[in-house]
């Protein structure tokens, strides 16, 4: 060998010895059963929850409203309530989160104070328990300046409040992800900032809203607690006739039925919880499409 | 972009040409001010909430029976007992081992998941599983703490694992949450690792680094900034989270470190008293948002922290 | 842009299609219509929904509603005037809620609907049959030290005390311990509360030396799981049962259950008088079928000269 390093050939050529190899191998083994643990915890309460539940469902399950008596029980204003509040709630943290999101980071001076004091306030609040977003609903969104009522306006406030702070932190973070290399090169053809914003870094950051946007609704749809305090009802047999109407919402019939001594309910609880999870998929399935028709590699 | 038309002066540029024309102007400063006002309702509204919290904490302590050293050093937490006691030291514990289980058992999983959705898996499986998880994080929470409560702790802790812990205890609530909170770490992280640029890992490849080598040494510290979000926001989610802990990890306010007996988080206590018989005046009642205060404040520390952190180790490329 | 707003459109016009399509639910010929607002105790829950089903089946242009957010949760948004109806399963509190209904200047009546009981029971594999209010005040009182059951006399037997009860906000808590110990809120506090009593169940159920409380319809719904104990008041060993509870032989531990009118909902809303006729007069075939203790026929007529009353002034 006339090499001045005696290291072995299949190094200087890129191949790695098999030590490596093993370790190579043995990561993506290690990666691939950390994903599936989560899988298949989802697995396993998929399975536990239909067992009890996919007996129960049928059309009348789906049209029929609550009842004491289990056999007539149903879920219609609970699927219509839930879905209301879901509309409402979209419609607020969609241009709220993202508007908030884009300025705080393209307009906003970090190295402001009060900017940054801002920023490590929206993100203490998504630990905030949403039982007190609950009673904050309630003193100044029911009642207090906004005066809104037991209504399903209310609710959707209060849930929105509850997930602004995941929409406005995740849309930062896909404005951060993008290239500066994407927004430079615009400006330099002469684009104005809002142009290079509009039309390459917003398009560039959607996957990353999209993710927020999906986690946002996926929170706000099973919380329970805060809508129990705004003054959802449980036992609610008419669907809501508008944005100022009383509703009700599947996660507090789930909650309802769960906490019942009667088993039968029980097992209505469990169909209710596929439900509530096809209605999720539904739901995110949009977002989702959103964000595989964005994402790009660099 | 035609910058060649000057309508006055000798050739040179104006600041038409170099600005365009003025309605493009003002349209831009009214955007900036829209995005200014949600921003700023955005900060209005978290200032209102951090408001009401402390200014309701401050009624609560200025009820004779409460006092501020009291609270924070107290190790008797009996709020609601008759002669009651206002030590919030066994719930804060409660918070910081179940929160700590929680992302002990939620940060190898979420990476570990996100490092294998964005460097290994192919597209099609990347669409697949990534819903699939972002399902797990609609999971009612009710439904996690009857699961933790009825099959995690009797089936797996205490038969397969033979651990003999209570039947309400911490072990259970905190791994179920940590469960609960891999969605959130691990699509954000992905989404993060994704965004890392191309040329990055092509470079290191060119380098002659194995994949492996590659993911771990130049992925996850370029997308540092975004996997440390998702972990934020996780340890976010899992310190606030109430109905898992309040339904599996019991209600028992203790100073005892063990996991396997039963323990009270700030958070149970906050979901348990907001949502039952007590009357809204009262003391008890306004331990709720003395406890929240608390919470907010202690996550405020962490969150700073986390902050300054990202900021150092912060890589932008390019 | 666009596309999340058609999207948002889409979302909001599906849910309105839903509701379009929605079933009627049934074809009674009352003409009543108009809403009633009804919250408050989880224990009287099913008792109102069963009457407002009722109600509702037979004037389906009435709309009831029907809330679970607790007796104490109920009478705070009862005395700010926002339901018409507050379920209780003890009575108002003079000290803390009756103040702010008079600073609101919300009046009302108090309607009995119901009967309960706490039972007390144990693991089956801890056989005690029947435990005066003393041994139970003994285990439960603040302070209390005994760890072990034979400790309490009388022949119990031995088994690590592991106890199991509602927790401190809830109704049942504050009744229980009124009772037994003399003063809300006196308890030991080494015991593992939940505000589940499904929960309790399945603690009860897991634990063999353990001994619990919740209401008696969870007792009755796992009868065949638990152990029944006997409390003994004064004047024998009785256990609880419809007929004990309702007679009042399963002393101290039965109560009584509250449905607390606005009376100027009463006089305005002719759907709220309606409503709560409708109530009393159907009191004891809902109980029943909401697996409730009913009234006794004593207690129904107590309860239709009260409601009487309040609607005649």
């Amino acid at each position: 060998m006339t090499t001045t390093s005696s290291r072995p050939v299949g190094e200087v050529l890129g191949i790695p010895p098999a030590s490596h190899r093993l370790r190579d191998r043995s990561f993506v083994l290690l990666l691939a059963v950390l994903t599936s643990v989560a899988l298949i915890v989802l697995a396993v309460l998929l399975i536990d929850t239909g067992i009890d539940g996919i007996p129960q469902l049928s059309l009348s399950f789906l049209t029929s409203f609550p009842s004491a008596f289990p056999a007539k029980a149903g879920i219609e204003s609970a699927i219509t309530g839930t879905l209301w509040l879901m509309g409402v709630v979209t419609f607020v943290i969609v241009p709220l989160g993202v508007a908030s999101a884009l300025y705080l980071e393209e307009f906003a001076d970090g190295t402001r104070w009060w900017n940054r004091i801002i920023e490590v306030n929206i993100q203490n609040l998504a630990a905030v328990p949403s039982i007190v977003y609950g009673i904050l609903g309630l003193a100044y969104i029911v009642r207090g300046p906004l005066s809104l009522g037991r209504t399903v306006l209310a609710g959707g406030l209060t849930l929105a409040l509850v997930v602004l702070p995941v929409v406005i932190i995740t849309g930062r973070e896909a404005l951060r992800a993008v290239p500066p290399s994407i927004k430079e090169g615009a400006l330099a053809l002469g684009a104005t900032r809002w142009q290079a914003i509009w039309r390459q870094i917003l398009p560039a950051s959607i996957p990353g809203i999209a993710t927020g946007v999906i986690l946002s609704i996926s929170r706000a749809i099973g919380e329970t607690a805060p809508l129990i305090l705004v003054g959802a009802a449980t036992f609610v047999a008419f669907n809501p006739t508008g944005l100022d109407s009383p509703f009700t919402a599947l996660p507090l019939q789930i909650f309802s039925w769960i906490s019942q001594p009667n088993d039968q309910f029980r097992m209505l609880a469990a169909a209710a919880i596929i439900v509530l999870l096809v209605i999720l998929v539904i739901l995110n399935a949009v977002a989702i499409r959103l964000r595989n028709r964005y994402q790009q590699r660099w | 972009m035609a910058t060649t038309s000057a309508t006055s002066g000798a050739g040179g540029p104006n600041a038409e040409s170099v600005f365009g024309p003025p309605r493009r102007r003002i349209g831009e400063k009214a955007i900036t001010v829209v995005l200014f006002c949600a921003a700023a309702t955005s900060v209005v509204i978290t200032i209102g909430i951090v408001v009401s919290l402390a200014g309701e904490t401050l009624t609560f302590f200025t009820d004779q029976a409460v006092t501020v050293s009291g609270f924070l050093t107290g190790g008797q937490w009996t709020p609601l007992f008759s002669d009651p006691q206002f030590g919030i030291r066994p719930l804060v514990q409660g918070t910081l081992i179940i929160s700590g289980i929680a992302l002990i058992v939620a940060i190898p999983l979420g990476i570990g998941t996100a490092a294998f959705l964005s460097e290994y898996a192919s597209p099609r499986v990347r669409k697949a599983v990534k819903p699939t998880l972002e399902l797990l994080a609609g999971v009612p929470t009710v439904v996690f703490g009857y699961f933790a409560l009825t099959y995690f702790t009797p089936t797996v802790l205490n038969g397969l694992l033979g651990l003999d812990v209570a039947v309400f205890n911490g072990l259970a609530g905190g791994v179920i949450v940590g469960i609960l909170i891999v969605p959130t770490i691990a699509s954000v992280a992905e989404d993060a690792m994704s965004a890392v640029p191309q040329s990055l890992r092509e470079g290191a490849y060119g380098l002659g680094a194995s994949r492996r080598q590659v993911t771990v040494r130049v992925v996850v510290p370029a997308a540092l900034s975004g996997i440390t979000a998702g972990i934020v926001l996780g340890a976010s989610r899992a310190v606030g989270e109430t109905m898992v802990v309040l339904i599996a990890a019991g209600q028992v306010p203790t100073t005892s470190l063990n996991p396997r007996n039963p323990m009270e988080t700030m958070t149970a206590f906050i979901g348990a008293t907001g949502k039952g018989d007590v009357p809204t005046g009262s003391t008890g009642y306004k331990a709720i948002f003395a406890v929240g205060f608390a919470l907010f404040l202690m996550t405020l520390i962490l969150n700073t922290i986390s902050i300054r952190f990202v900021r150092r180790y912060r890589q932008v490329y390019e | 842009m666009q596309k999340r707003l058609l999207i948002a459109v889409a979302a909001g016009a599906l849910a309105v299609g839903v509701t379009a399509c929605g079933s009627s639910s049934s074809s009674g010929t009352g003409t009543t219509s108009g809403s009633v607002a009804v919250d408050g105790s989880s224990t009287v829950f099913p008792f109102a929904q069963a009457s407002a089903e009722g109600f509702q089946g037979e004037n389906p242009d009435a709309k009831v509603t029907v809330g679970e957010s607790g007796t104490g949760g109920g009478f705070e948004k009862f005395c700010a005037g926002e339901i018409d109806i507050a379920d209780a399963s003890r009575p108002i509190d003079p000290a803390d809620e009756v103040p702010v209904c008079k600073k609101n200047k919300v009046e009302y009546a108090q309607i009995e609907v119901a009967n309960d009981g706490i039972s007390i029971v144990t693991n089956p594999a801890l056989k005690i049959t029947c435990l005066t209010t003393d041994q139970l005040n003994q285990l439960w009182k603040k302070g209390s030290t005994v760890s072990d059951y034979d400790q309490l006399g009388g022949g119990t037997p031995a088994g690590k005390v592991s106890l199991y009860g509602p927790g401190t906000d809830s109704g049942t808590f504050d009744f229980f311990t009124e009772t037994i110990n003399g003063e809300k809120g006196n308890t030991r506090t080494d015991y593992q509360p939940s505000e589940d009593d499904n929960v309790l169940v399945q603690g009860v159920e897991g634990d063999t030396t353990a001994l619990g409380y919740f209401g008696y319809s969870y007792y009755e719904s796992n009868a065949d799981k638990l152990n029944l104990v006997g409390v003994d008041g004064g004047s024998g060993c009785v256990k609880p049962s419809v007929a004990t509870i309702q007679d009042g032989s399963y002393k101290p531990l039965s109560r009584t259950l509250y449905m607390y009118v606005n009376t100027a909902s009463l006089a305005d809303k002719p759907q709220v008088k309606s409503f709560i006729d409708y109530v009393v007069a159907n009191a004891q075939a809902s109980a029943k079928t909401a697996q409730v203790v009913p009234l006794t026929a004593a207690q129904l007529t107590t309860a239709k000269s009260e409601l009487s009353k309040a609607e005649g002034s």
